[in-house]
């Protein structure tokens, strides 16, 4: 008994029943377990692991806060929601306790009136949450920023997303035909989470971007599609990959809407090393790509060059840029080899969207 | 060997309380009626038609925009409908 550490969580399930202040549901021994949640539309059209009180406690090791600590209004139903709350949406995207606090981070970020949570899940527009993890902690707890970074394969990658898509579900009551209208949704609103890949990038991160410390664990949470591949080889030098980058970008969510949408650009490995052997800085290279985006609107006018969609005639005869100042953001991330980079398009920013948010990981 | 009879509910565990929809009208004479435009392209058209048949009908008319279609309802705005009108009709979407 010594030696099998799961016997002390068992006797703490069966004499501590005050332990917890979520309800138990005890399930008939004739109901198989993993049925019993699917019908209970506890879960994202996946299996998930079942949250037993001991997997539970085990999860509410990952943090020092107090279990019934309030942590956040989740929206839609904006449902006041316990860290034990949130522990038990974890147990079952299958994050191991040390994930727990990125996703408290994550959740705090989104459950914001800047994110506008409500309005991302209520848009008819292809879009969620997308988080992007920067300091120590991306490499204490595994997660990926190399090979395949945008995809499947790494445990926290893979929960993080998915424990805070979970909550917002379980606890906000916001799934899909529900408050959630999204026209086709992507895959990565089962859960999309990354890291940077600080080591190997010549630029601050994306966190450093916002204002933090490189030594300060954050997660920034920003609304967008699932990612498209820009493809460049043939580029040597840095001025013609940010020509070609720039009018991939130009397009991003519609060719004829400027300064309404933000986007997030994930230079690979290759593509930022032609930027680092020509010593670009990361100021420089936004200024660039800025300056090579500039639309020129008579071009977007509704109805220029046969296309009914576009800005309205008071627009005509300007130039305007594709994105905000500060709408494009940078990260750097993706296996050693490739000459692509991704783009992630945005959803409505500003006040009248969703801004990126960043928020500090505390444990 | 985890026993998994016994799950923690991951859900707000709120039986939501029934709402039941306001007493319907059995006419509009001697109504308000609040057209709402979220504010999505051509809301407008869609109710300015309405109103133009409601008014031909006598029945008064409150036009009401939300700011933005993205977000809920300001709740002064929620509340200045509720109080003013005795039913509402929605521009939705384009």
């Amino acid at each position: 008994m010594t030696v099998d550490p799961g016997w002390i969580d068992q006797l703490k399930s069966k004499f501590d029943k005050e332990e917890f202040r979520s309800r138990q549901v005890e399930l008939p021994t004739q109901e198989d377990t993993h049925e019993a949640m699917f019908e209970r539309s506890w879960t994202d059209g996946l299996p998930v692991v079942p949250p037993t009180p001991q997997r539970v406690r085990r999860m509410l090791e990952g943090t020092s806060r107090d279990a019934d600590e309030i942590v956040v209004l989740v929206p839609p139903n904006l449902v006041e929601c316990t860290v034990e709350k949130i522990a038990v949406n974890a147990v079952m995207a299958g994050c191991k306790p040390e994930f727990l606090p990125v996703v408290i981070a994550a959740l705090e970020a989104i459950c914001t009136e800047e994110f506008n949570m409500h309005g991302v899940l209520a848009t008819t527009m292809s879009v969620g949450p997308i988080f992007v993890v920067n300091g120590p902690i991306a490499d204490e707890i595994g997660m990926n920023s190399e090979i395949n970074v945008l995809g499947h394969g790494n445990r926290a990658n893979s929960t993080i997303g998915r424990a805070v898509q979970l909550v917002i579900l379980n606890v906000g009551g916001g799934g899909p035909g529900g408050v959630d209208r999204s026209t086709f949704g992507h895959m990565g609103k089962q859960g999309f989470c990354f890291s940077e890949n600080e080591v190997s990038s010549p630029w601050p991160s994306v966190a450093e971007t916002r204002g933090f410390e490189p030594s300060q664990n954050v997660v920034t949470a920003f609304t967008g599609e699932g990612p498209r591949l820009v493809v460049d080889q043939k580029s040597r030098t840095p001025e013609s990959l940010t020509l070609n980058l720039a009018a991939h970008l130009i397009s991003t969510v519609s060719s004829r809407m400027v300064a309404g949408m933000d986007a997030m650009l994930v230079l690979s490995p290759e593509h930022s090393s032609r930027y680092e052997e020509a010593g670009w800085s990361k100021e420089r290279f936004l200024e660039e790509i800025t300056s090579m985006m500039m639309v020129d609107t008579d071009s977007i006018i509704a109805g220029a060059g046969g296309i009914e969609e576009g800005l309205p005639e008071a627009f005509r005869g300007v130039q305007l840029p594709k994105f905000r100042p500060n709408g494009l953001i940078i990260a750097q991330a993706g296996g050693p080899a490739g000459l692509f980079s991704a783009i992630i398009g945005g959803w409505l920013n500003g006040p009248t969207g969703s801004e990126p948010t960043s928020k500090e990981i505390l444990f | 060997m985890t026993d998994e009879r016994i799950l923690l509910d991951p859900t707000a565990e709120l039986i939501p309380a029934t709402r039941t929809l306001s007493k319907r009208h059995r006419s509009l004479s001697d109504k308000t009626i609040g057209l709402l435009n979220i504010s999505k392209p051509r809301g407008e058209i869609f109710l300015d038609r309405l109103e133009q048949k409601l008014t031909e009908k006598g029945i008064q008319v409150l036009r009401y925009s939300k700011p933005t279609f993205t977000k809920p309802a300001p709740i002064d705005l929620r509340n200045e409908i509720a109080t003013k009108c005795d039913a509402v009709i929605e521009a939705l979407a384009d």
